[in-house]
């Protein structure tokens, strides 16, 4: 029997969670787990995409805005520049529409705010049904 | 046997009555209900751990801005960027009067208003080490509840 979460080829559902609040991967990784995702965690933009050049792939991407080292946009413009089309799901807890507008101009899917609860985790469910 | 169910109902209430003065009195928000929610048998002090890393995270960060706001001339940019983190670090535990001093200190950031910051700095400590006695209470007596549970549970 799948689960929703798993995808037509029966493999679970791989987030990678990108954020430099060691208690926001903490929780998210936590609250991903309630819905049978399997997650992985990253603390800066680099890291994500040192994963990917590593030939590691990821479902889905929750990317914080801000990080030291390489922070959400630039990882979302070197992800999207080597061809990577996963969604990209911007997280963020600034509110400034310019600030949400930049960073989704840098090639994410959605934007939403940080901390993520269940119902943003249902709503992008629904979201990303449609692409998958 | 009634009398142990009676304890433990007793218990228990004075449990939920601690944590709806925590929410009555402002010092925590949904988030708190949030990570509550997650918690379950595989998890069962997951809140606690949560909290737990949060305070032994933000030692750091509490230390970063301390130190920019001893820097002459201040580093406003610098300044936001270390609250920016404490704050998002204190609103993902449910710490609702925290996040509000937060606030308003980033507002003095912006303004480049030193001691506006440095003022309410030490409001922000303030309610830092009153919600961490407080959730320390909250814990311990939870856990306290716990184990009487455990007691009572019939053999």
């Amino acid at each position: 029997m799948m689960s929703k979460n798993n995808l037509a080829l029966g493999q679970k559902f791989s987030v990678l969670i990108v954020d430099d609040d060691k208690i926001i991967r903490r929780i998210h990784k936590m609250l991903l787990t309630k819905f049978e995702f399997e997650s992985h965690a990253v603390e800066n933009g680099k890291e994500a995409v040192d994963l990917y050049i590593s030939g590691k792939n990821f479902d889905l991407i929750l990317m914080d805005m801000e990080m030291a080292v390489m922070d959400g946009p630039k990882a979302t413009r070197e992800l999207r520049s080597m061809g990577i089309n996963n969604v990209i799901v911007g997280v963020t807890s600034r509110g400034s529409t310019s600030e949400k507008q930049a960073f989704t101009e840098a090639g994410l899917d959605y934007c939403v705010e940080k901390p993520l609860s269940s119902e943003t985790i249902t709503s992008l469910l629904k979201e990303l049904a449609k692409k998958y | 046997m009634s009398n142990s169910s009676s304890r433990e109902r007793n218990l228990h209430r004075q449990l939920a009555n601690m944590k709806h003065s925590l929410f009555d009195q402002g010092y925590l928000d949904e988030q708190f209900i949030q990570l509550e929610e997650l918690q379950d048998e595989e998890n069962p002090n997951f809140v606690e751990e949560v909290v737990s890393l949060y305070y032994w995270d933000s030692v750091r960060l509490i230390q970063n801005i301390e130190q920019a706001l001893e820097q002459n001339p201040i580093d406003f940019a610098k300044l936001d960027n270390h609250m920016h983190q404490f704050k998002g670090s204190s609103c993902s535990i449910g710490a609702k009067k925290l996040k509000k001093e937060c606030t308003q200190f980033e507002k003095y950031c912006k303004t480049g208003n030193g001691e506006g910051c440095k003022r309410t700095f030490q409001q922000v400590k303030k309610e830092y080490a009153t919600l961490k006695k407080k959730l320390e209470r909250y814990f311990q007596f939870a856990r306290q509840v716990g184990c009487v549970e455990k007691a009572c549970r019939p053999k």
